[in-house]
């Protein structure tokens, strides 16, 4: 994983790196999200990414009353399950709030359960407007 | 270029992990065939060179849509150029939304995408969107506007691209 890699000078600008310390266990498991958004704290951190993207774990441990460390192992949960993606820009690692695996959960589950009522509500609407 | 503040405002990064080969993926993105499958819909056509033009055409569906509520759409609806192209691991293109004047207004912005295989048989593809200057793009692509009719921006796209290339089919068609 080194990121000494180095960055041709016209793309500099972009000097935004991938980390990639990713299993193939991370990829698929949405275990991982659940137990990721099953803590306040760190819900707290995916907020406060919402309201703002690409923040150091400086600026993330300012706004949460909590050690560097325990920020630290916080931003480690919710990388590991997708939900926030590392880049570096030059010496900084900014983190991003992915929004990805919530979509995949909501399409996979939450569209599976709800779709049923909302057609149902579809003929209700049908009905009644028919009977006008 | 800027500082380093504007960057970590304005650049979003989306990353979704696929059971396929980076082939696959690296063709969902570039061919037309794939493009006007899942998501927004529509015909990419890139010339896959630096320099190169990058241009997207509405499906017909797409178009008609459009019209049906009254926006006419230009024959082009996104433009940009190649500027990085190292299939199937990395595409970097300018891009500007061509839909809508105020939007067409912010602009190029700078996409890239990357595909990298992880093992197990799958890839993660990265797609990291520079939107300095495009507040209104950035609001589309976050998928902001998705309950005025504005599609869920990325995290949708995404989602129906993992499920086209897993199963075979969309689920937004």
């Amino acid at each position: 994983m080194s990121r000494a890699t180095a960055v041709p000078e016209p793309l500099a600008r972009r000097a935004l790196t991938c980390d990639q310390i990713v299993t193939y266990s991370h990829a698929v498991n949405d275990d991982l999200v659940f137990k990721a958004l099953a803590d306040p704290t760190r819900r707290l951190l995916l907020d406060r990414l919402f309201a703002r993207d690409g923040r150091t774990l400086t600026e993330l441990e300012s706004e949460v009353e909590m050690t560097r460390f325990g920020v630290m192992k916080h931003l480690r949960v919710l990388e590991d399950a997708g939900l926030v993606v590392t880049r570096r820009a030059g010496r900084e690692k900014l983190h991003f709030l992915n929004a990805v695996p919530i979509r995949l959960i909501h399409d996979r589950w939450i569209d599976k359960y709800t779709e049923r009522q909302v057609s149902a509500l579809a003929d209700l609407k049908t009905e009644l407007e028919g009977n006008e | 270029m800027s500082t380093m503040t504007n960057t970590t405002t304005t650049t979003q990064v989306h990353r979704v992990y696929i059971k396929t080969t980076a082939d696959r993926i690296w063709a969902a993105i570039t061919k037309p065939e794939w493009t006007a499958r899942y998501g927004y819909t529509g015909y990419v056509s890139y010339d896959l060179r630096p320099g190169g033009r990058y241009e997207v055409r509405a499906t017909e569906g797409f178009r008609a849509a459009a019209e049906s509520q009254g926006n006419q759409l230009p024959e082009v609806i996104i433009d940009g150029e190649v500027l990085e192209a190292d299939p199937p691991r990395r595409l970097v293109t300018t891009f500007r939304m061509l839909m809508d004047a105020e939007i067409a207004g912010e602009g190029f912005t700078r996409v890239t995408h990357e595909i990298k295989d992880i093992g197990g048989g799958v890839c993660s593809l990265t797609v990291t969107h520079e939107l300095e200057g495009a507040p209104k793009l950035a609001l589309i692509l976050s998928g902001g506007l998705e309950d005025v009719g504005a599609g869920g921006g990325y995290p949708w796209v995404l989602s129906d691209l993992k499920t086209l290339l897993e199963t075979g089919s969309p689920f937004t068609s």
